[in-house]
This record gives C-alpha cells, sequence and structure tokens, in this order.
C-alpha cells in the first residue's frame, strides 16, 4: 500500500512513511501517562469555550457581591439612605414632584449609577450589590445544605434498600405532602416565635437562619428521590459486586463506586436550584416573611418593581439584567461541569 | 436401584483432584415471594439453588454446565458470598465461611475472586483501569513489591493489554479487552480460586477464544483453581478438567471431562450434549440424530417431585416422580463420576437409531418435511 506512493516520491507520502507514524504514535501514549483522571477533567473543561466564559460570569458575580461594601464605597452611596427624602441631599434631588426619578433610565447619574428607586429615592447599584449578597449567599447556603441532606437520605435509602429504603420513603412522601408555598408562609412566623420572643424586633440575621431552615426541611426530597432512584439502579451493576468480592466496606462502595456516578445528576439539579431557590427566597420577602425592609434583597427589588413598573419601568431594568445574565450562566455553567466529569463526552 | 449401586460413593475421589480447596455441601438458596394484603407474608420461594455438593481441589479447574436459569450463577454467587446461603454448608480449606461476616471473611477474600459475565457493567465507567485493578489491592491493604502502580502494570502486561492503558477508561476499551481488564482486577490479590460467571458468553465469538485462552493460560501458569460457569458446553470442554451438570438447582451429574463428554449416563446430559450443532462438512457423515426436548425448564418456584427432569425425560416412570435420585457412583460409571437416575442411559454418545421428539409441535414439522421430500421427486 504505502511502497506504490513512496516510489512515485510525492509529497504526501512522507507522511504515510510506516516509520514516521509509528514514532509519533510512540510519543502519544507517553503524554497521556502522566495526567491523572482530575487533570483531564481539567483540560476538558478548559477546552470548553463556553464553560470558561460563564465560569469567568458567574465567579464574577459572586466577587462582586462579596465585595458589595467596597463598590459602594468607590461609588459614594449606601443602600440604606433615602436620597429623595432625607434633607441633607436636597440641594441634588433626585425625584420630582410626584416621586417618580428626574432623568432617564430611572435617574441614571454620575451619583446614582443605576438610578434611583421613585418614591423614596435610594439607591439602585448599592441596592442592588448588597441585595445580590444576600440573596446569592442565602441561596448557595440553602441549596448545599440541600443537596447534601437529600444526598446523604438518597444514599443511604438507595443502596441499603428493603426497610431502611421503605421508611426513608414515607418519611419523603411526608414531607412532599406538604403544599410547600403556603408552609414556607405558615411556617416562618413558628419558627421565628420558636426562638425569638414575639414581642421584641427579630433581629437580621435570625430572619437568615430561619429562612435557611424552612428552606431547608421543606428542600430536600426532591434531591433524595433523584439520588435514591440512581443509586437503586448502580447498585445492581457488576463493578458493585466486583467491590463487594474484594472485601469492600459498604461505605467505601458508596464513597469510590456509587458517588462518581452520580455526580452529574447532582450538578444538573444543583445548577436548576440555586436560581429556584433564589427565587423562592424573593418569594418569601414578596409574602413579608422573609427579610423586612430595609435589608436588601434581590427578590424584594423585584416585588418592588412590579410595583412601580407602570410608572418607572426602568427600574426593573439592571436587576433583571444581572438576574437574567447570572441565571444563564449558571446554567450553562453546570451543563460544561457535567461535560467535564464524564469521561465519554469525548472533549 | 440397590444393585445399580456399587460405592455409597462421596465426591472427591477423583484420581486427579489433589486436596479440596472448596468443599461445598447442601448448598441451598431459596429467595422469598412476598404477597398478601394488607400484611405481606411469604408466599413461596424460588429454590434457585437446592442441595448442590461440589467440591473443587487445588489447581483444578471445574466446569459448572446447565441451561439459563438452572441456578449456575446463583451458585457462584453463593460460593463468593455475594449471597446469603439458605442452608448448607461452603468451607474453604476447612474453614467453615457459609455464613461469615465481612470482617470474619477478610482473610478468605483476596483468595476467592470472581469474574463477570458482563464486561460493560463489571467496569465502574468513572474510574480509570488502574484504579480499578488497584482498588482491591486497597481494600486489602496489600503492597506489593515496588508499589500497587507497578503491579498494577505487570497484570496489565500479564492480561495482553498495554501498560500504557494505566490511565484510560473502560468505555475506550472494546468488549474483549474489557474482560481482560476484569481477569486482571481478580488476578490482583493472587487469589488461589477464581469463579468465573460466564466470563466470554457477552464476547464476540472471534474473542471468546482469546479470552478463554488467557483464563486456560494463567490457570496453569499460576495454579489457581477456577469455578467455570458457561452453558457453551465446547468452551467447558476446552478449558475444565471437571465438569458438572446442573438442572433446575440440582447437581445431575458430575465426572471429568472424558466421562462427561463420552461416557455420559444422565438423560439430560445426553440431551445437551446432542444438542451441540455441528458442521457437516461432507453430506456423507451420517448426520448425528438428536435428543429435542419438549417445553421450558419447569418453574422453580414449584418444582416437580421426585427427580426434576421427568417432566421433560422420555424414559420417566412412576418411580422418578416418587423418589428423588440420589448423586451416586451408579455401576458402569468410573471413579469420582456421580450421575443422579433412576435408569441411566448408556454410557457412550454414539448416534442413537432415531431421533427422540418430544415436542409435538416439532414432530409434526419433521412428519411434514419428510412427507414434502418423499412427494417432491414424485412431482418432479
Amino acid at each position: 500500500m504505502t511502497s506504490p506512493t513512496k516510489a512515485e516520491g510525492s509529497g504526501p507520502a512522507v507522511a504515510l512513511d510506516p516509520e514516521l507514524a509509528a514514532t509519533s504514535e510512540v510519543d502519544k501514549p507517553k503524554t497521556l501517562e502522566g495526567r491523572s483522571p482530575g487533570q483531564l477533567m481539567w483540560q476538558r473543561f478548559r477546552r470548553d469555550r463556553t464553560g470558561m466564559i460563564c465560569a469567568g460570569v458567574v465567579i464574577f458575580f459572586f466577587v462582586i457581591s462579596l465585595c458589595a461594601p467596597l463598590l459602594t464605597a468607590i461609588s459614594g452611596t449606601n443602600p440604606y439612605t433615602l436620597y429623595g427624602q432625607d434633607p441633607t441631599y436636597a440641594d441634588s434631588p433626585v425625584l420630582d414632584d410626584f416621586g417618580l426619578p428626574l432623568g432617564y433610565l430611572g435617574g441614571v447619574s454620575g451619583d446614582h449609577w443605576f438610578g434611583v428607586e421613585p418614591q423614596y429615592g435610594r439607591d439602585l447599584f448599592a441596592m442592588l450589590m448588597y441585595g445580590m449578597r444576600t440573596s446569592l449567599y442565602m441561596a448557595l447556603g440553602v441549596t448545599v445544605l440541600l443537596m447534601a441532606t437529600g444526598v446523604i437520605i438518597g444514599l443511604i435509602g438507595g443502596y441499603f434498600g428493603g426497610r431502611t429504603d421503605y421508611w426513608i420513603g414515607r418519611v419523603t412522601d411526608f414531607f412532599l405532602s406538604f403544599p410547600q408555598q403556603l408552609f414556607f408562609i405558615a411556617f416562618m412566623p413558628v419558627v421565628t416565635a420558636f426562638f425569638v420572643d414575639p414581642r421584641e424586633e427579630t433581629p437580621t440575621y435570625f430572619r437568615a437562619v430561619a429562612i435557611l431552615i424552612v428552606l431547608w426541611l421543606l428542600g430536600w426530597m426532591g434531591m433524595a428521590r433523584l439520588v435514591r432512584s440512581t443509586v437503586l439502579s448502580l447498585r445492581e451493576r457488576e463493578f458493585v459486586e466486583a467491590a463487594k468480592v474484594s472485601g469492600a466496606s459498604p461505605w467505601r462502595i458508596v464513597r469510590k463506586e456509587i458517588l462518581p456516578n452520580v455526580v452529574s445528576p447532582i450538578l444538573v439539579q444543583f445548577t436548576y436550584q440555586l436560581p429556584s431557590t433564589i427565587l423562592t427566597i424573593a418569594f418569601l420577602s414578596f409574602a413579608g416573611v422573609g427579610f423586612v425592609e430595609p435589608t436588601p434583597d434581590w427578590g424584594k427589588l423585584f416585588a418592588a418593581g412590579a410595583k412601580y413598573a407602570e410608572q418607572d419601568p426602568a427600574f426593573m431594568f439592571f436587576p433583571g439584567v444581572a438576574l437574567v445574565i447570572f441565571i444563564l450562566c449558571f446554567n450553562l455553567l453546570g451543563d460544561s461541569v457535567r461535560d467535564a466529569f464524564d469521561p465519554k463526552s469525548g472533549r | 436401584m440397590s444393585d445399580n449401586l456399587t460405592l455409597p460413593a462421596q465426591q472427591g475421589s477423583t484420581g486427579t483432584s489433589t486436596e479440596p480447596l472448596l468443599e461445598v455441601r447442601g448448598l441451598t438458596k431459596h429467595f422469598p415471594i412476598y404477597g398478601g394484603f394488607p400484611i405481606k407474608r411469604k408466599v413461596g420461594a424460588v429454590q434457585a439453588v437446592d442441595g448442590v455438593d461440589l467440591t473443587v481441589g487445588v489447581g483444578e479447574s471445574v466446569g459448572l454446565v446447565g441451561e439459563s436459569g438452572c441456578g449456575k450463577s446463583t451458585t457462584g454467587r453463593l460460593i463468593t458470598r455475594l449471597l446469603e446461603p439458605t442452608a448448607g454448608t461452603i468451607s474453604y480449606l476447612g474453614q467453615d465461611i457459609t455464613h461469615a461476616s465481612r470482617k470474619q471473611l477478610a482473610p478468605v477474600r483476596s483468595d476467592i475472586q470472581m469474574i463477570f459475565q458482563d464486561p460493560y457493567s463489571s467496569l465502574n465507567p468513572r474510574q480509570t483501569v488502574g484504579t480499578i485493578i488497584k482498588s482491591p489491592m486497597e481494600v486489602n491493604g496489600i503492597e506489593p513489591e515496588g508499589g500497587r502502580e507497578k503491579k498494577v502494570r505487570e497484570l496489565l502486561e500479564l492480561v495482553g493489554l498495554n501498560p500504557e492503558h494505566y490511565n484510560r477508561f473502560p468505555h475506550e476499551f472494546s468488549g474483549g479487552q474489557r474482560q481482560r481488564i476484569g481477569v486482571a482486577r481478580a488476578l490482583a490479590l493472587n487469589p488461589k480460586l477464581i469463579v468465573a460467571d460466564e466470563p466470554v458468553s457477552a464476547l464476540d465469538v472471534s474473542i471468546q477464544a482469546q479470552v478463554v485462552n488467557l483464563l486456560q493460560e494463567v490457570q496453569q501458569e499460576l495454579g489457581i483453581a477456577f469455578l467455570f460457569i458457561a452453558h457453551d458446553l465446547a468452551i467447558v470442554r476446552h478449558f475444565s478438567q471437571r465438569v458438572a451438570v446442573m438442572y433446575l438447582g440440582k447437581v445431575v451429574e458430575v465426572g471429568d471431562r472424558d466421562a462427561i463428554y463420552n461416557r455420559p449416563r444422565h438423560p439430560y446430559t445426553h440431551a445437551l450434549l446432542s444438542a451441540v450443532p455441528e458442521v457437516a462438512i461432507d453430506d456423507e457423515t451420517e448426520a448425528k440424530e438428536r435428543i429435542r426436548l419438549y417445553g421450558d425448564v419447569p418453574s422453580p418456584i414449584s418444582p416437580p417431585s421426585g427427580c426434576r427432569f421427568r417432566t421433560r425425560c422420555w424414559k420417566a416412570q412412576d418411580k422418578c416422580a416418587s423418589e428423588e435420585p440420589p448423586l451416586l457412583q451408579i455401576s458402569g460409571n468410573r471413579d469420582g463420576h456421580l450421575t443422579a437416575c433412576h435408569f441411566p442411559e448408556d454410557p457412550t454418545t454414539e448416534a442413537r437409531a432415531e431421533d427422540v421428539i418430544l415436542d409435538p409441535a416439532l414432530k409434526a414439522l419433521e412428519k411434514d418435511a419428510a412427507d414434502d421430500t418423499g412427494a417432491k421427486p414424485a412431482k418432479d
């Protein structure tokens, strides 16, 4: 096959030279050899341009919300001052006689980068930065707790099966039968009253803790069911039996054989749970049982935006764009991470 | 019956086998069936394995054959203690491991390993080949000379894979290569006994021979005893020194390779052997008449009384329904060749005078075919 092309002496024949081909093949496995699965995973991820961009955006969001005090120091505003009503700022009015922001796009100016809130004149940039901080880190905390609880309960139920699985299943059903939205509203005051005297003012940190507890207690079931069903099918696979034959403990089998195979559903669920938790926290604030004024909260901005939508539609613009970008990037990032985890994705 | 009996022999007296490595006595596994409402009660049991006696000598390879659903794989899983036996004893080197817990089993674990049927499901898709082969060593705390990684590379080379494939994932390999990885994993602990549960039945025919030859090399060079579970009689013949034939949870005949393949006594063994397809190279060779069994294996939930094969046996009589034939060395058998039958066949595989056809539909078909061939020349 190669000899006729060689005889012709044409250019491409060099590429077909068996000796050259052999040397390049020898080089290849050598470079492959040194890489661990983790390195391969990182390499697959780095090659995914969308994933890299989205990771950058998501990290950017977490960083700016963490640096909210720093950023507001630069802008020279804070989320609590009523720039429209405070007499200190009377010489630079931000609202007209009807309480609507002066200027374009909700009153965007050098002082108020994203404009001001109608009626009160609070600075939207500061409110958004602080609001993102509350919402993102609350949602992150809740989601991590949900995931951890769901994964542990699902793994136990799925792996041990039998009676354990039966009772865990019934408890899950019990929690699932609560009408969630109603119980968020009904439970919040109960949980708060449990720890704080109703006659006293509830401290903000405690409101956060109460939200965390309620969302956690009523939210772990979906994850538990998902993990359980995945584990049920994995448990019957022969590689689990092979691990048993080698004498591995149940703990090791769960950790080394089963858990790595459940990672992708967990990641997918995580990327969809985090944005939905942000919205749930927003709903709680909207219903009046979450954070209350003047605590800035991303979700509450939308509640307020809905109120002002007719007079000042621009108010929703910056928080809305920020949320859309964040959620889109978070979902795309989830996809990319899942692909990177999967050795079969072929990238 | 009693005149048939020459020896009330227990097995293991085979001349070839040395000291017994694994002894299985009366091994039984019943899977309970629950039913009823509102309180679930045990309403029956699938008698998957019902009183199996088996001995595997040191370095010996024993084949276990039988049709689908006869309990071969369950027996293998009971021996590796993946399943808990209902009754009977399993002893390994004289040590009773029938109901040993995981901790009690620990010292024996590394000696008994398993090769699985499906190479696509027996390797964890998220682990590299290196991790898969290494993990049994980690579990048992074995530190081979030169480190585990070096040992893994040696094992990969031993089973005919490139040691450079250490960091690859299972999906990058073909079925045959994957099964080699499975073999390497089983060898990682230097076992004395490997239970191979239909190790080649999921593979391409062209690959089967390679893997069987690999197993044979391993068996002969490393002196590992094998319990080779298969339904392919040709492969078992190639691989095993001794063969046990199972039917519906029981061993019906056991003996050395030659005894089973050339001097079978049990009607079921005859039927199995006659079902092996043969290629007629020229028309002159006399076509061997076949035994064609009728119907399915009876349900293991309520197996037939007496001899379990009687419902499909052409020699069955009243005695077969009332008395269960014991597994004995009947007259005319050689040492170590045990058969469980009241009315054994002649010890031969010579072509029988006529087909034994038990299936009425098949019978009708055959008759039609015979008529056709008879009628055709007349037509032309």
